[in-house]
């Protein structure tokens, strides 16, 4: 009686045994990286949290087994946030990408537990020694995309579905803009606030009002296809973000500034692999391969096409740049100098929309 | 400000009040019953879950307006055997189906997250549609806006016209009396309920499938609550409701025309506007003690128990 209870304890305390070992090490026995992703919708079909699960797809695919990869998806910015990297950083995670705005200071406050492991925070602007940043220039895109429709518009109105009213969507207002007018003069572009990142509801509204007014091309700041299918609906072009919105459009689609995360997070994790990651404040674009045009439609004419492709090229190259001057704000002051390009702090703080759009910043 | 965009945004407002129209007529007359079902919103979502995946999969709008009011209706019976049969209070037992209804829909919808549809074509009537204006104004909809009506005036004639609605209005000003003289009150609220349910699934379903034609978790975004507000704003008549309904349409429609014109209203207020003026409707209405009086039911939201008679 007394033996088969010790033979039992010894067996449970045994079985406890292994299984702790299991939590404590778990796959760094095998030498994988194991990286976490932390993502603020879920990643559905298209959009922002999309992207970055392609990116995580092709970071797997390109360093095969000596990565691990996990995600979490939907998950809400603030204290619920914390918890969710907190747990990631605990269950043997060396890397830790948090994709939206809204994780800044949990990812700080986590990071400082944490010392060993590494975290890139997307969109943010709060670094330390273990906490990277990196973001992209969306706005050589928006330029682009910009061209496409100043050519392919026939009312000379351009509508745009923005979110919030902050320097990253006014500048992407004022990128599609000077792209617009540098092809077609006359261009006026018409912009909604609908104060929602994503609202399928909301978007599909500010869509409906602004092809009402005389719009025959329709862009966006926002996250959902509600746009897209909107125009495809209504018989105008649409320009998508962030993902290729295509099969949403077959006819309305004519491109789409798409983020590509692929190239930087294979990049990231090599460097953590080879023990040569350092906290940084990245901001590419074209040049890095983290913007990219959706396939431009086949109604888009082929010179315009092939103008495109030289902006993209000198974009890339260094030679151009978007908000080169001279530039006018809406008011008709010069805010660029000729010759001049803005700086990056200039383009962080961008408050003033350039001459051609209508209306003004909600304050 | 031409008329050709006031033109545009009287068709807009239609659309974005029909589904506020369904769920209000069916919370109606679940109301007259009285029975208070606080639980629309989340009825609403499953009935646009269930819709959506049934359009998805079948392409057929019938199959899916069906299955949209089944799934709608089933979830008011769990709300009905709870505050029915079980006499659980109906304020708690209502907010408690709303919680349910938006977890059960968003797992529900899990593989169909940012799936879209084609949506639903507007009719074209020959000759009709055709007519300058009053061709766009009235000819123009999908079927289920003029389903909408339909309904209202079914309601309508239901509740005033007919025997069964006078029945059903007695019973929810005094159920005591209603019981007295032999009818059943808890069977007569069962199918109150029970139609309430499949409205708001109804109108579940025109958010997910022809408003919206994607799928969006927690996409009918408070729709359920207005309808709740709209009822009392309607002093719990069926005409009021639609009104009140296009109202709080026009005014979401016209928040983003008006910033598309260049007018200087900062777009928070505009946002906020809906819900301004249904509060306002609100404390109006609430300050004439007649018209509340005579058109709510007395009985409503109090919980009858056969036994004690």
């Amino acid at each position: 009686m007394k033996e088969s209870r010790l033979i039992k304890t010894v067996l449970f305390i045994s079985v406890m045994a292994f299984i702790v070992a299991g939590f404590a090490f778990p796959v760094s026995a095998k030498g994988k990286l194991k990286v976490g992703f932390v993502y603020v919708s879920p990643i559905g079909d298209a959009g922002w949290t999309f992207q970055h699960d392609l990116g995580r797809i092709a970071l797997e695919k390109n360093l095969g087994d000596n990565v691990a990869t996990k995600y979490i998806e939907n998950v809400p910015e603030g204290a619920e946030a914390e918890r969710v990297i907190r747990d990631l950083a605990k269950s043997g995670h060396d890397l830790i990408f948090t994709t939206s705005f809204g994780y800044m200071n949990p990812t700080l406050k986590v990071a400082k537990l944490f010392p060993k492991k590494m975290f890139e925070h997307s969109t943010g602007y709060k670094r330390s020694k273990n906490v990277g940043t990196y973001m992209c220039r969306f706005y050589e895109g928006r330029y682009l995309t910009g061209i496409i429709a100043g050519k392919m518009t026939k009312s000379n109105t351009l509508g745009y579905v923005a979110a919030f009213p902050i320097p990253e969507v006014i500048r992407g207002i004022n990128a599609f803009t000077l792209g617009a007018k540098s092809v077609n003069p006359d261009i006026k572009v018409k912009v909604i606030w609908i104060n929602s990142w994503f609202d399928p509801g909301k978007e599909r509204e500010a869509s409906e009002a602004l092809i009402d007014q005389g719009v025959d091309i329709v862009t966006h700041h926002t996250d959902s296809t509600a746009p897209t299918m909107t125009a495809e609906e209504k018989g105008v072009f649409a320009i998508a973000y962030h993902s290729d919105m295509s099969k949403y459009g077959a006819n309305a689609h004519l491109t789409a500034t798409t983020h590509v995360w692929d190239k930087y997070y294979t990049k990231v994790a090599k460097d953590v692999l080879s023990g040569t990651w350092k906290s940084e404040a990245v901001w590419g674009g074209i040049k890095e391969g983290m913007i990219k045009l959706a396939p431009i439609s086949k109604k888009v004419p082929a010179d315009v096409v092939a103008l495109v492709k030289k902006t993209e090229k000198m974009i890339s190259d260094g030679s151009f740049h978007p908000f080169h001057g001279p530039v006018k704000s809406q008011d008709g002051k010069v805010v660029v100098e000729p010759g001049k390009s803005l700086t990056d702090q200039d383009l962080l703080n961008m408050n003033y929309y350039v001459e051609g759009v209508l209306g003004n910043i909600p304050h | 400000m031409s008329a050709d965009t006031i033109l545009n945004i009287l068709v807009a407002t239609i659309a974005a009040g029909t589904p506020l129209v369904y769920a209000a007529l069916g919370e109606l007359v679940t109301e007259k019953s009285g029975v208070l079902n606080l639980g629309v919103e989340g009825m609403m979502l499953v009935g646009a879950i269930s819709g959506f995946i049934t359009m998805a999969k079948t392409g057929s709008l019938f199959l899916a307006v069906v299955c949209g009011m089944t799934a709608g209706a089933l979830m008011s019976l769990v709300f009905a055997i709870l505050t029915l049969y079980l006499m659980a209070n109906q304020v708690a037992s209502g907010l408690a189906l709303t919680i349910f209804g938006i977890g059960l829909s968003a797992f529900m919808g899990i593989k169909y997250t940012s799936v879209a549809l084609n949506g639903v074509p507007e009719l074209h009537i020959p000759i009709l549609s055709d007519i300058p204006i009053l061709g766009r104004l009235v000819f123009s909809y999908d079927i289920l806006i003029y389903l909408s009506l339909l309904i209202l005036a079914g309601v309508a004639w239901f509740l005033y016209k007919t025997r069964a609605g006078t029945i059903l209005r007695a019973i929810g000003e005094s159920p005591k009396s209603g019981h007295a003289l032999g009818f059943s009150v808890i069977g007569i609220r069962y199918l109150a309920v029970l139609f309430g349910g499949a409205m708001a699934g109804i109108g579940g379903v025109y958010v997910a499938v022809a408003y919206t034609p994607m799928w969006v978790e927690g996409m009918v975004a408070g729709r359920g609550w207005v309808a709740i507000a709209l009822v009392v704003f309607a002093t719990w008549r069926p005409l009021r409701v639609m009104v009140g309904a296009y109202l709080f349409g026009g005014v979401t429609i016209a928040q983003f025309h008006i910033q598309g014109l260049g007018i200087e209203i900062p777009s928070q207020f505009l946002s906020m506007l809906p819900y301004l003026a249904t509060i306002a409707v609100l404390v109006i209405i609430s300050r004439d003690k007649n018209t509340i009086r005579v058109n709510s039911p007395a009985s409503l939201g109090i919980t009858y128990h056969p036994e004690n008679n």
